[in-house]
């Protein structure tokens, strides 16, 4: 059981939170005329849907200590790359070298983090999965699209592998002081790049003028991106007490995880367009593109768990 | 038990979008479907109601599903599939059997091209499917569309490479009285290849 005082007011805080949007979500969904608000609000109760289902996974994950995050991530793993090589123009030659992203990188990755071989799991997918892989694939003979087949299959790695298994290897941080093993560090991430999703979102629908970057994202606006980036690091500086950091230095925290989520956000939309479909839930109705939750956590993890790492 | 496992895992492995364009019938009746994969009928399998699920036994290759213990016991015991073989002359006595499948008040998956294609087009029907529907007179067909499963088990790979696939159940259609064989199986390859070309 949890029996981390902070922990359980994270948990709380996040559960009251969850309870607020729902009833505010469905009293909207009520109340609201007209085709276009219907779908923003739609989306958004969409979004509420996931966090509740995000956060039950959390909760296990949390209660069973280490182990249930390094599966929970393993498994999110394995669904965001499904979904990355499901849109790739990868080629029939390149099966097997698929095969091994998922049956052995993936779980070696995670073992890794599991028996905390920090030296390993940094390089393990940037130096020897992309040497390898390319090998294999060059093993199969196909040289057409060769180069953008193999990056394709790198790329997915280390987006949907790498990337996402910083944040359960942010349970192995040796902090002075500070037990990360409980898991608050990984729950003050995740709060604070989703809240920052949701509140550039909301800011965005608000006040949202001026487009950041009209090819890519029509929905980021300056506006949004100015009043969600503010308001989650307020956010994550009022929950400095749950982290190893003082108030400033949850903030500055804060900050770059919004920063880098919202870089994370911008990149894979770039990778959706380029492959012409709007959002990775998109291309298949009903089904919620995995990816399309997690694209801001991908580059918020990795950094945050070494800035961590490198400052405490 | 060991079958839910089974179709949870295909789900997991190949699951992705699934439409159904009328609710599943509770009469026997026959989906059939474009064919890639050995997945193919594992995924159709999976994605029919659980109490269908029992219900429903796909034809397959003798030569096939019947080497080594692990797909026999697959193919006998989980799927109970209809095995039928593949290189007897007797295209006759495969029919008879998929019509005492029917006769028994089991439903049938069936891919009428007779063997796995690339994924980039629909090889013509076998005339296995005419010949069942005119032995079983107002039998229904489900045509089925499967996207991508060619992706995730190709034809000679032993290992799935998990991926987002794209399957569409349409509207039952049956033999018309005195429909001509050609016309009656070009018919239903239509159906098959209209669900794939339709926006979801």
């Amino acid at each position: 059981m949890i029996d981390d005082r902070e922990l359980l007011w994270l948990f709380g805080g996040v559960a009251v939170t969850l309870v607020l949007a729902t009833a505010v979500g469905q009293a909207l969904r009520l109340s609201v005329a007209g085709p276009g608000a219907r779908d923003t609000i739609a989306n958004v109760n969409a979004r509420i849907g996931a966090w509740w289902l995000m956060s039950a996974a959390f909760l296990v994950a949390t209660l069973t200590g280490g182990v249930g995050s390094v599966i929970l991530f393993a498994l999110v793993s394995v669904l965001a790359l499904r979904e990355f090589v499901t849109l790739s123009p990868t080629s029939r030659a390149d099966h097997r070298a698929l095969a091994w992203a998922f049956f052995v990188v993936i779980p070696l990755q995670y073992a890794l983090v599991g028996v905390q071989w920090y030296g390993l799991f940094s390089i393990m997918i940037p130096v020897y999965a992309f040497l390898l892989l390319a090998t294999r694939m060059v093993l199969a003979g196909e040289t057409e699209r060769f180069l953008e087949r193999a990056a394709t299959v790198q790329w997915g790695l280390m987006a949907c592998v790498y990337c996402v298994s910083y944040a359960p290897a942010l349970l192995l941080l040796d902090i002075d002081g500070y037990d990360a093993s409980t898991g608050k560090l990984l729950l003050f991430l995740v709060v604070v790049v989703q809240a920052s999703d949701v509140l550039q979102f909301v800011w965005g629908k608000l006040l949202g003028r001026r487009r950041i970057a009209p090819t890519i994202s029509p929905n980021k606006t300056w506006e949004g991106f100015a009043g969600g980036v503010a308001c989650a690091t307020l956010l994550g500086t009022g929950l400095w007490w749950a982290t190893p950091f003082n108030p400033w230095q949850a903030a500055a925290m804060s900050l770059l995880i919004a920063l880098a989520g919202f870089a994370g956000g911008l990149v894979m939309s770039a990778i959706k367009r380029d492959r012409g479909v709007k959002d990775y839930g998109g291309l298949l109705p009903g089904h919620g593109g995995v990816l399309d939750r997690i694209d801001s956590l991908l580059f918020a993890a990795p950094i945050f768990f070494h800035v961590t790492r490198f400052f405490f | 038990m060991i079958g839910r496992l089974v179709a949870a895992l295909a789900r997991l492995v190949a699951g992705g979008y699934v439409n159904w364009r009328q609710p599943p019938s509770t009469e026997p009746c026959v989906y059939f479907a474009n064919h890639t994969s050995h997945l193919d009928f594992v995924l159709l399998w999976s994605y029919l109601p659980p109490e269908l699920r029992r219900r429903t036994r796909p034809v397959a290759a003798r030569d096939y599903w019947e080497r080594g213990p692990l797909r026999r016991y697959l193919s006998t015991r989980i799927f109970r599939a209809l095995l039928i073989d593949r290189s007897g002359p007797d295209a006759r006595a495969a029919v008879d059997r998929m019509a005492e499948g029917l006769a028994e008040g089991d439903s049938l998956i069936l891919f009428p091209e007779g063997t796995r294609g690339s994924g980039e087009g629909i090889a013509p029907f076998k005339a296995g499917l005419y010949h069942l529907c005119a032995a079983h007179p107002g039998l229904e067909l489900v045509p089925v569309s499967m996207e991508n499963l060619n992706r995730v088990l190709p034809k000679g790979e032993f290992i799935p490479v998990p991926m987002v696939s794209r399957v569409i159940f349409g509207e039952a259609l049956s033999l018309r009285d005195g429909e001509p064989k050609e016309e009656f199986l070009a018919r239903a390859r239509e159906a098959v290849e209209m669900l794939r070309g339709e926006e979801s």
